[in-house]
């Protein structure tokens, strides 16, 4: 389980937010909200620790995420503005190298089945670059279908995302609760999850 | 889905670098084609004389190694902190020393081998004799990788920045220098007969220094850097 | 500044203790510089070898060691607010490069101008002008780095971290030019014969502690308005008087 206790973050010189606190508990899932520039990234960069926080702690199981390092990031995944995928490589060559590189060796049958369920068929094998942006944020979104992570931070998973794909990234984040995994995200378009109570968090 | 281990990721890395640099190949030619360049403009600064020519071949060969060097270096991360891989990257359970040595080493056989290779065809044109080709071979190989790793440091420093090329060499030539001396001394030294076991050990421990110092240090600006 | 010291880590006291520290340090510098120009320019007697030029000695000493006394200093600044994350550490050593910069540039400037009556040349390629001259490549990289980086935490941290791999390498260098020049048999600049007369030798302490005293006067007012620039949002900057005014 995730607890924030007293987090206080910093972007240059002004404060986004202090005092910040909350605790998330598997099968639990949480929107952050704000503003635009209230800090609603920072917090999630925090969370992954890109940020260092000027005050407070992160735990995660009871240890605070300093500690853990490794094991921490083996449960945790992260998807953010970015899509962090090769333009010059095929949807399954990312698919495959960002599983290496979390430390998992992933079939290529599995990445096909993974590839084919984000609606991708057909296009497996083709650069990138010639994807359309809705088709590249399906091939970043991939990554939920084949990680083994239980907390997902996600800031802003629908955008450029066409109401079918929205609907398919709401049922792959339902199945991922109810395997008591965690979700914290952001986002600007409506999110719903069927049959999961839906916590919020406002910065203000 | 197995797990896989600290010399799989360092390979994985190092495949992936080598795949993305080899569908963009005008990245490496480029910097191929500079260090041709600048060591082809000393004989038309300098005039042809074959005698004062012989005795600046190993400064101008590795002076322009050195800033062919610092060119290629901005690329190192500069293309996945862009696209978000980088951020991945330092997600990774795994250390990010190793990670970074593997792309520093891919980053090495496509920009720093070829001027390795290079260096020598290069050399005939300034009329080195055969001895002074292979000590000057030898430095490189073991200098252009120190060069790669301090250039490292530098370029994980400088991510993102608008002052970029320029910065980075700023940065990082001045610690490039003992790397210059030892690997021009040795060429100097078999061409006046002396030995040139003394420079190329240090250029050998300057090596095993980098080797073990550097990926972590990187990993350290590139936490630094993407705050 | 033994009792208390962590009292003085937060810029809000610095500021005042600063303040009131800088008169004292800049008017005995300004004695001793007095002092020792004196005793250099007037006492000191004519070198056997060098006539009146070598006199340019007790500036262009004093400013290389304190120039790689400073590097050291401001390295270690930089480590200090790196691993401890003190706001203070990391502006004491961005306020320090300038001057560490400008020391080393004396340094050289005043070696050339030593060297021209001396050889006839602007420049010698000697172990020491060189190593100074690189110096100064990694004071203006640090200055460099700092200076493009727009967020100011990144900034000290990058800047730290340069810092400590410069001064790691700097023995690595030195050893290396020096290795360079005897390969060359380049000339090495030496300075008097076998023993310097007392007087020179007082000129000289007194230029090092002179030149000592002006560097931290400088660095302690720089830092002040670094201190001001940080710090700009905070109340207790506001309160101050010459901020009101």
């Amino acid at each position: 389980m995730l607890e924030i206790s007293n987090l206080a973050c910093s972007r240059g010189d002004h404060r986004l937010f202090s005092g910040l606190s909350f605790t998330l508990d598997f099968g639990q899932i949480l929107q952050v909200q704000g503003a635009n520039g209230s800090g609603k990234t920072s917090l999630l960069r925090t969370l992954c620790g890109f940020i260092t926080p000027d005050e407070g702690d992160i735990i995660w199981r009871g240890e605070s995420i300093r500690k853990l390092d490794e094991e921490y990031y083996v449960e945790m995944m992260y998807l953010g503005h970015l899509n962090a995928i090769k333009d010059e490589l095929s949807a399954l060559e990312n698919l495959r190298i960002s599983a290496g590189l979390s430390g998992v060796e992933l079939e290529e049958k599995e990445a096909m089945a993974a590839l084919r369920r984000m609606g991708l068929r057909g296009r497996e094998l083709l650069p990138t670059k010639v994807l359309s942006q809705g088709q590249r944020r399906r091939v970043a979104l991939a990554r939920l279908l084949v990680s083994d992570a239980k907390l997902w931070v996600l800031d802003e998973p629908l955008t450029a995302l066409d109401v079918g794909a929205v609907a398919l990234i709401q049922e792959l984040i339902a199945e991922h609760l109810k395997q008591q995994g965690m979700v914290i995200f952001t986002t600007h378009q409506p999110l719903e999850v069927a049959g999961i109570e839906m916590r919020s968090l406002s910065l203000s | 889905m197995k797990k896989t281990s600290m010399l799989d990721l360092l390979v994985l890395v190092i495949r992936r670098d080598l795949v993305l640099a080899m569908r963009r190949r005008a990245d490496v030619l480029t910097t191929l084609i500079f260090f041709v360049m600048v060591v082809s403009l000393f004989p038309l600064g300098v005039g042809p004389e074959m005698a004062m020519l012989r005795k600046m071949a190993a400064g101008v060969l590795w002076v322009a190694a050195l800033l062919s060097s610092m060119l290629s270096l901005g690329r190192l991360f500069s293309a996945d902190y862009l696209d978000g891989t980088l951020e991945q990257m330092m997600l990774a359970p795994q250390s990010l020393s190793m990670l970074v040595l593997g792309k520093i080493a891919a980053h090495w056989m496509v920009s720093g081998l070829p001027l390795v290779l290079m260096a020598p065809v290069l050399g005939l044109q300034f009329d080195m004799s055969v001895q002074s080709l292979g000590v000057l071979i030898i430095g490189l190989l073991l200098g252009t990788p120190i060069l790669s790793m301090i250039g490292a440091i530098g370029a994980a420093l400088t991510l993102g920045l608008r002052g970029g090329g320029v910065l980075l060499s700023l940065l990082v030539l001045p610690l490039c220098i003992p790397v210059l001396i030892f690997g021009t001394g040795a060429v100097e030294a078999v061409s006046s007969g002396l030995g040139i076991a003394s420079h190329l050990s240090l250029l050998g421990a300057l090596l095993v220094l980098a080797l073990v110092f550097t990926p972590w240090v990187t990993a350290q600006a590139l936490r630094i850097s993407m705050e | 500044m033994a009792i208390n010291w962590f009292k003085y880590s937060a810029p809000t006291t610095f500021y005042g203790l600063a303040g009131k520290l800088i008169p004292w340090f800049a008017v005995s510098a300004a004695i001793l510089f007095a002092v020792g120009l004196y005793i250099g320019f007037y006492v000191a007697p004519v070198d056997a070898q060098q006539g009146e030029f070598y006199r340019i000695i007790f500036i262009h000493v004093p400013a290389s060691i304190l120039s790689m006394f400073l590097y050291l200093v401001m390295a270690a600044y930089a480590a200090l607010g790196l691993i401890f994350k003190t706001r203070l550490s990391s502006m004491m050593a961005t306020a320090i490069a300038p001057t560490g910069a400008l020391f080393a540039f004396i340094s050289l400037w005043t070696g050339a101008l030593w060297g021209k009556p001396m050889w006839g040349a602007w420049w010698m390629w000697d172990a020491r002008l060189t190593s100074e001259l690189i110096l100064l490549f990694l004071y203006l990289g640090f200055i460099a780095l700092h200076a493009s980086i727009d967020d100011p935490r990144r900034a000290d941290r990058a800047a730290a971290l340069l810092a400590i791999v410069g001064s790691v390498n700097v023995p690595i260098i030195y050893f290396s030019v020096k290795w360079w020049n005897t390969l060359h048999q380049g000339s090495t600049i030496k300075f008097t014969g076998t023993s310097m007369h007392i007087a020179m030798q007082q000129a000289m302490f007194t230029m090092l502690a002179a030149c000592w005293l002006y560097a931290i006067a400088v660095v302690l007012a720089r830092v002040r308005s670094i201190i001001l620039e940080r710090e700009r949002n905070t109340t207790w900057i506001a309160e101050l008087p010459e901020v009101r005014s």
